[in-house]
């Protein structure tokens, strides 16, 4: 692991025991553009999320966040390292995970319903069977009323919560999520939050969860994760949440110790934001 | 805009077309005519040569064979154009070997062939439907690459991050895609179907839309020409009009202002 790892404190029961969902060991990504050196967005780094496990990467724009998850989607091979899934090594595509892009990945030419029905339908699911647990998912994220709107004629926020269905309907072990909440406004990201935790409570997926908003990534999460600005990212640090579950997210930011974790994971991530704000300003 | 409004402002503009034409060709400006009639005919004549070949009932005829020939060089064109399109975009090495030829097929003036078309297939039909259909095929054939390689990449990773197999990707996400790409040009392909057919007629036949303004043509028949030329032409719109209609009923998902007429 990293020397800045900062070590949680000892009274803190972490989900410690329990395999671990993804293993990332020492991977490396380096990107090749013809004519241009060889870009290297992620250093030799280490990621364990533990079955159950909610995890939430925070860095400055631009770190490589993306890059990771789709490593571990298996989107991505990397140049060094592993990546292991349920203690096996992973071989193309993560098949136990849902991933929700960080950009628009709806079929423009399928409605919201048809847009989830689809996910089950690949997997032999008949089209009434997938078509009905689609609208119960699309009803769950608060779509029922735009079941038969086509992507275009959907908001930004609204495109993210049929991805979520989508994702969700196939019942994944690992969710991978980067920034599923960008385009919302703030009441709508915690109300969106609520109901992500009370879907995770349900079934305890892992998630690797994507946001550049900390007081987000803290009400959720079980852990954060910083990571350095790039390029040669790396994470930095690793900050244990004790805040008692389950938590409604609205009401989790006047708690104290909420105060003192985000002081805390502010001070290492300031620095690294400065870093890379500092390197694209004259 | 109104399309009551629309479409009298469009009828307006025949209006004056057909005025000038007339008031041209039939009043004496200055002890000359402006449009001489030899040369133009006059729309009132051209319009007496319109009734006459649908009285008689000749033109039906003629108009079958030019909507056969048309019909079967957009289809066949089509799906060669679908097939090739998919097999060059999904492998690239075929299309790597293939590209100056396409280049080089597609840079061909068409009207080069259709006598070899006639001495290979003869003078009827498929002749005139050989022509039509080299020139679909690569209008459809390059839209439907295009479609396929501009998939865009994380909706292709979300489709396979759902399991989709290969023939799953086909169905659900390149075929809709390239199927789009391919309505975008709907109306240029069917267009240059017409212009296959009614090109092969007018080069060597014995009935069609082409044939019959070649023929009057030959004997400075001007009535006749402009009156073949007037049905040619209200037979476009009412194809394009068919075509905006399936493409308004397929393409429902696409944005409005995005939606281009090729
Ligand atoms: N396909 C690619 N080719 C070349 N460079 C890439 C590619 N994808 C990402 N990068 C580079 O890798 C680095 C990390 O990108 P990544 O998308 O993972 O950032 P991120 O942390 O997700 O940023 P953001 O918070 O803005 O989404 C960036 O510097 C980016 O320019
Ligand atoms: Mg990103």
């Amino acid at each position: 692991m990293q020397t800045a790892v900062q070590r949680p404190p000892a009274h803190i029961a972490l989900p410690d025991a329990g395999p671990l969902a993804v293993a990332l060991n020492d991977i490396s990504i380096s990107f090749a553009v013809p004519g241009r050196p060889v870009f290297k967005a992620v250093a030799p780094t280490s990621l364990h999320v533990r079955e159950g496990e909610f995890v939430s990467i925070v860095g400055p724009t631009g770190c490589g966040k993306s890059t990771l998850l789709n490593a571990t989607a298996g989107l991505l091979r990397p140049a060094g390292g592993t990546v292991t899934v349920f203690g096996e090594r992973l071989e193309g595509l993560n098949a136990k995970a849902g991933y929700l892009f960080q950009q628009d990945a709806l079929m423009p030419w399928k409605t919201a319903l048809d847009n989830v029905a689809i996910a089950l339908e690949v997997g032999g699911t008949r089209r009434e069977e997938a078509r009905a647990q689609a609208k119960e998912w699309l009803r769950k994220v608060g779509l029922a009323r735009f079941v038969d709107r086509y992507p275009h004629e959907l908001s930004g926020g609204q495109r993210k919560r049929v991805g979520l269905a989508q994702v969700l309907v196939r019942g994944p072990k690992i969710l991978l999520m980067d920034e599923p909440f960008g385009p919302l406004d703030a009441q709508t990201r915690q109300i969106m939050g609520t109901l992500l935790l009370n879907l995770w409570a349900q079934d305890r997926k892992a998630v690797m969860f994507v946001t550049h908003d900390l007081e987000e990534a803290i009400a959720l999460s079980d852990r954060v994760v910083i990571m350095s600005a790039g390029p040669e990212a790396r994470i930095i640090g690793d900050f244990p949440i004790d805040l008692a579950r389950p938590r409604d997210t609205a009401d989790i930011r006047l708690d104290p110790r909420f105060h003192e974790l985000y002081r805390d994971i502010w001070n290492q991530l300031k620095a690294e934001v400065v870093k890379t704000y500092g390197e694209e300003t004259p | 805009m109104h399309p009551v409004r629309l479409l009298f402002l469009q009828f307006l503009v025949a209006l004056a077309v057909i005025g000038i034409w007339q008031i041209g060709s039939t009043v004496e400006i200055g002890g000359d005519y402006l449009l001489p009639e030899f040369f133009f005919s006059t729309p009132v004549e051209v319009g007496k040569r319109v009734w006459q070949m649908f009285a008689s009932g000749m033109i039906w005829k003629h108009l079958s064979i030019t909507l056969t020939e048309t019909v079967l060089a957009f289809f066949i064109g089509s799906a060669g154009g679908v097939v090739f399109g998919f097999w060059f975009a999904r492998k690239p090495v075929v299309a790597a070997v293939f590209d100056p030829y396409v280049k080089m097929a597609n840079a061909l003036p068409r009207v080069v062939l259709a006598p070899i078309f006639m001495l290979w297939l003869g003078l009827g039909i498929w002749s005139k439907v050989a022509l039509g259909v080299t020139l679909v095929f690569f209008i459809v054939f390059f839209n439907v690459y295009q479609g396929v390689k501009e998939v865009s990449p994380v909706v292709l990773a979300n489709a396979r991050m759902m399991g989709m197999n290969e023939r799953q990707l086909f169905r659900s996400v390149y075929w809709p895609s390239a199927l789009s790409w391919m309505f975008s040009s709907l109306h240029t392909a069917v267009g240059f179907a017409l212009v296959g057919a009614v090109v092969g007629e007018y080069l060597g036949s014995a009935a069609g839309l082409g044939y019959l303004i070649h023929q009057a043509e030959g004997v400075f028949d001007v009535t006749g020409v402009f009156a073949g030329m007037f049905i040619l032409a209200a037979f476009v719109l009412v194809i394009d009009w068919g075509v905006s209609g399936i493409e308004r009923r397929l393409l429902v998902w696409r944005p409005q202002p995005a939606a281009d007429h090729g």
